[in-house]
Formats: C-alpha cells, sequence, structure tokens
C-alpha cells in the first residue's frame, strides 16, 4: 500500500485532521501550561478521561462526550480543592486517585465490551469518526476563541499573579476559564494520542518553544508548529509501518524537545554575540555575568 | 492615644482615609484610621506581621472596600484596579524557562489587563525601562535575571501606566543590602522628579528611613501616624502597643524592642492571615 492511496483513504484523512486540530489546541494551551507549572494537572484530567468515558458508556454509551462533561467536573474539582498554588498538586493527586476508582467501578457495571474506554487510555487516532471529528474541531476553535481573547492578562496572571490582581483583572476567575479549557483540550487529545501520552502535546512542544525564544508569540507560534509536526508527522510515518501512531509522535515530540534544548544555549550565545558587535551597544559595556546569566551580559549592583 | 497628620481636610490630599475601618465578620483589622498624604510624599506603613498591613494597600487600590469609613484616593473613591496607582509587588522567583522578556513584564503595566495579544510597543516601554536603568538587560528572559534586576523591572512596569502613585508591597524582601539601596534610590528619584505620592508597606524600616516623610504604624488593631520622629519613639510605640517598647537607633537602624526583649512581633492577636510569629525578633530594623 502506497503512502498516496493511504492519504485519499477516509480514515486516513480523519486522522491527519483530527491529529492536527488537537495539536494546534495543545500547542497554544501548552506555553501556560508549563508557565503555570500545571503538567500535573494535565496528566490527572487525562487519566480521569477514562473514569468519564466509562461513566459515558454506561450512561449514554456515549464515551465522548462522556469524557468531556467528566473533565469539565474534574477542572471545577481543581479548582475548588487546589485554589491555593501549594495544594494543588496534592488536591489533584487525591482527585486522580479516586477518580480512577470510580472509573474502575463504573465498568464492571458495563456489559459490553469496554474497548471504547480503554482506547481513551491508549488512543485511537485510525477510529475517528465524522462526529468526533466536529467535536475535536468545535473545541479547537473553542480555545483558539478564549485564547485570541483573554491571552494577554492570562499570560500576566500566569507570571505576576499579584501585579494581575492589582490591576483589577479577576485573576480567579481567569485561573477557572483556563482550568476549562485546558480540560476539554486534553480530553480531545486523549482520543488521538490517547490519556497516557497527552503530555507529549501539551506540554513538550511549549518546553521545546521555550529553549528557542523568550517572546510570548513567538513561543506560541513555535509551539503550535512542533505539536503539529509531531502529531501529522507521526501518523504518517505510523502509515508505513506497524507501530502504533503514539509511539511516533511522542518520539517526534521528545527529538523536537532534545534538540532545542541542544540548540538553545547556541542561539543565546549568538544572540550575546550579536549584541556585543552592535556599536555603542549599552550591553557591551557591561562585564559577563555569573554563569546563570551568561549569555547575556548583565549584573547589577 | 494618636498621632494625626494633616486634620484640615481631605481637599487636597493624594490619600485621605477618615474613620477608616476594615472588619472580617467581627474580627476587627484596623479601626476608624485617619490619614491624610500630601502629593509626593514617601509614607511608609509599617507594623508587625498581621496588622493589616497588605489590608491597607488593597484598600488604597480599590480591592478591597472599607467596612466603615471613608477612603479617597486624589479626591475621588479608588477605581477598581486603577491604573492611577501602580502596585510594586515584593520579589519572588520568576521559573528561569518563563517566556517573558523584561520589556514583556513592563508592557503589562500599560495594557496587562486588557483584552486580547500582547504586543510590546517600545514607545510605551522605553522611557520607563531607561528611568529604571534597565535598558541593558530589558530583553533578557525575566527568570535569567537577578532579584535586584527583575526588581527595577517590576518597577517600571509599575510607572509604566503613568500613576500618581506608587504603592509598594515589601518591595526589598529578599534583596541584599545593595540592591535594597538602589531600589529605594530609583523609587526615590521618581518620586522627586514626577511628584509621584510613594507609599511603602514593609516590616523593616531601616532600608527606607532616609526616604521617609511620613509613618502610619498599625499594631494590635490600633495605629499611630505622623512623622517619623514622632511615631517611631518608646513613647508612641509604648502607647500603641499597651506595653514597654524600646525604640533604639544605632547609626542608620531602628531597633524596635518590647520591654522583656523578645520582640513585639508576639503582641498581635489580630494576626489573621500571616503566621509569623516573630520568635525572639523584633519586627523591624534588626540589623543585618
Amino acid at each position: 500500500m502506497g503512502l498516496g492511496f493511504l492519504l485519499q483513504q477516509p480514515f486516513a484523512q480523519h486522522a491527519l485532521l483530527a491529529a492536527a486540530l488537537v495539536a494546534v489546541s495543545c500547542g497554544l494551551i501548552g506555553p501556560f501550561v508549563v508557565a503555570r507549572g500545571m503538567a500535573f494537572a494535565v496528566h490527572g484530567i487525562a487519566e480521569l478521561a477514562f473514569t468519564g468515558a466509562a461513566a459515558g458508556l454506561l450512561v449514554a454509551n456515549n464515551p465522548v462526550v462522556g469524557a468531556l462533561i467528566g473533565s469539565v467536573v474534574v477542572a471545577g474539582l481543581i479548582a475548588l480543592f487546589g485554589a491555593k498554588q501549594g495544594e494543588r498538586d496534592s488536591s489533584i493527586g487525591v482527585i486522580l486517585a479516586f477518580g480512577m476508582g470510580i472509573g474502575v467501578l463504573l465498568l464492571g457495571f458495563y456489559q459490553g465490551f469496554a474497548t471504547a474506554a480503554t482506547n481513551i487510555l491508549f488512543g485511537d487516532i485510525f477510529g475517528v469518526s465524522g462526529s468526533q471529528l466536529i467535536i475535536l474541531l468545535v473545541i479547537c476553535l473553542i480555545v483558539i476563541a478564549v485564547m485570541g481573547i483573554w491571552y494577554r492578562p492570562l499570560l500576566f496572571a500566569s507570571v505576576d499573579p499579584e501585579a494581575t490582581e492589582a490591576r483589577g483583572v479577576p485573576v480567579r476567575g481567569l485561573g477557572l476559564l483556563f482550568l476549562v479549557v485546558l480540560a476539554l483540550t486534553v480530553t480531545g487529545a486523549a482520543q488521538v494520542v490517547g490519556t497516557l501520552l497527552v503530555l507529549s502535546l501539551a506540554i513538550t512542544p511549549a518546553a521545546a518553544a521555550q529553549r528557542l525564544s523568550a517572546s510570548p508569540l513567538v513561543v506560541a507560534g513555535l509551539s503550535i508548529v512542533f505539536a503539529v509536526v509531531a502529531a501529522d508527522g507521526g501518523l504518517l510515518a505510523s502509515f508505513q509501518s506497524n507501530v502504533k501512531a503514539s509511539v511516533f509522535i511522542t518520539s517526534l515530540s521528545f527529538a523536537i524537545y532534545v534538540v532545542a534544548r541542544l540548540t538553545g544555549p547556541l542561539l543565546r550565545d549568538r544572540r550575546r554575540a550579536h549584541r556585543q558587535d552592535r556599536p555603542a551597544g549599552q550591553e557591551a559595556t557591561q562585564p559577563p555575568a555569573d554563569p546563570q546569566t551568561a549569555g547575556y551580559a548583565c549584573q547589577d549592583g | 492615644m494618636r498621632w494625626e497628620g494633616d486634620v484640615n481636610g481631605s481637599a487636597g490630599s493624594a490619600i485621605a482615609l477618615r474613620g477608616a475601618t476594615v472588619r472580617f465578620g467581627d474580627h476587627v483589622i484596623w479601626e476608624k484610621l485617619d490619614l491624610d498624604v500630601v502629593p509626593g510624599t514617601c509614607l511608609a506603613i509599617l507594623g508587625p506581621n498581621g496588622a493589616g498591613k497588605s489590608t491597607l494597600l488593597k484598600v488604597l487600590l480599590g480591592l478591597l472596600p472599607l467596612s466603615a469609613g471613608t477612603i479617597t484616593i486624589d479626591g475621588r473613591p479608588p477605581g477598581h484596579g486603577s491604573a492611577e496607582a501602580g502596585y510594586v509587588a515584593q520579589q519572588r522567583v520568576f521559573d528561569p524557562d518563563l517566556p517573558i522578556r523584561g520589556r514583556d513584564l513592563v508592557q503589562f503595566g500599560v495594557d496587562g489587563q486588557r483584552l486580547g495579544l500582547p504586543r510590546t510597543r517600545a514607545r510605551q516601554v522605553d522611557p520607563v525601562i531607561e528611568a529604571v536603568g534597565a535598558q541593558s538587560y530589558a530583553d533578557v528572559p525575566i527568570g535569567l535575571l537577578s532579584g535586584g534586576q527583575q526588581q527595577r523591572l517590576r518597577i517600571a512596569q509599575a510607572l509604566a501606566g503613568g500613576p500618581r502613585m506608587l504603592l509598594c508591597d515589601e518591595p526589598l524582601l529578599s534583596l541584599d543590602p545593595a540592591a535594597q539601596e538602589e531600589i529605594v534610590a530609583v523609587i526615590d528619584r521618581h518620586r522627586r522628579e514626577n511628584g509621584t505620592t510613594v507609599v511603602y508597606v514593609t516590616h523593616e524600616i531601616s532600608p527606607i528611613a532616609d526616604v521617609v516623610d511620613q509613618v502610619l504604624y498599625v499594631a494590635a488593631g490600633r495605629w499611630a501616624a505622623g512623622s517619623p520622629d514622632t511615631v517611631l519613639t518608646t513613647q508612641s510605640l509604648s502607647a500603641l502597643y499597651g506595653t514597654h517598647i524600646d525604640v533604639i537607633r544605632v547609626h542608620d537602624h531602628i531597633v524596635i524592642v518590647d520591654g522583656d526583649g523578645t520582640g513585639v512581633g508576639a503582641h498581635h492577636p489580630h494576626d489573621d492571615h500571616v503566621h509569623d510569629t516573630h520568635d525572639g525578633h523584633p519586627p523591624e530594623g534588626h540589623p543585618h
């Protein structure tokens, strides 16, 4: 089977489109997940998609809608229990453990084959139906809309919550809004790469992008590009082999991160060299700083 | 016994409080507070942890309403997080990977509360970055800068909106003495050049003792206000705490110790949200 033939098949087209939609949402929220230190929240929400899916199967025979509704409930619980930064991770752990237990219980009640629920754990990209595609598209549009409207105050609040509050921004409300959007995105992603591998699209591309730039919009752009390359690139690679797409997606994502980690410091050094070459630049008049700030000739005092 | 500043009305005051009281349920943080601050003044709000200093700052920022009494900022009630007041919080550690440069942080001071995508405009931020002397590292990721450099950029952020009042909440905490001195100098130069009213909330007056015109001391639900020389005396603080307090001046340090030498921090039953009991430490002015 050639790649050209495969690409004409609806299941392959659906898969590529689904991966791209998930990647754009994940890439867009990724920098905020990293800035707010919410990697564990992503993991918790992703695993609890299993519980939501099991509940959805049991009640309405619809794991996807169950997972989506469940994720919003989980987002609310995390916001409720983990309002303080220090207790957030422990609250997520508490909710995660209890939620998974409920998931196992619910699945026990389900009489049919539970593949739909376990698919949420490992991803079933080639089983994406037309209606699931529409759900993913809607999620992606919601993420783009929310981010487009609240990007600036959300970034401000992620970086400096006290100053943001002093400017009259409702920081807590914004945090809850972000959690809900995060929950929808992660649950959507869970269908494509699976719950266990969601971190590779929601965090790795953003972490890689941050190694290469400190400009908020450049980081956002790179993060989206890296996520799409990993998701669709991994998918195309899996068409040519018998290995599951998740393996390629996570590997590609990881490879991008490693390359960014290795090249990031070089980029900084080049920028410094460029700066010091500039005539009459203030930078050149300062001595190189300690190793921690190396690459940026600066030190006050 | 209370020391009051100018009581001739609030007409020209940058800050005017009349009978201001904050209560959470039955718990009185402070009450019947009267204060007038003339524009361009440097005011220090002092007191042990938990005395309600930060609560007062929230009131000044318009984030918390008074339970009783009135407050006006420039003759008007404070707007909800209005741009009239710039806010400098205490230095906190930024993650080294945070995708934010100094100039992005400063730009938030102009439009961080507005919706939309972030855009950093040199025209809006360069003048304040220069004013705090941060131009050489304004493009560096914020997490890679030293504490003093980060604090200069926070001040630039607070100044970016062109505020008539600068509110600084423990801005010198966790900075070394040299950096503290620089930060105080940067803020004070801006105050003298622009007539900005500056309010420091701090539990340690020594680093700012040279620039402070007026002191508001809050402790145990009571308060005293006036010039540093009238408020920071053995007599006035003893009256405030209701027990004997020694105010000792050693070179440019001001040390406040209670009668048995254990530190006045033990005398604050109104400790509502800060659980630092100051074991054996005076609340302010202890030498470095």
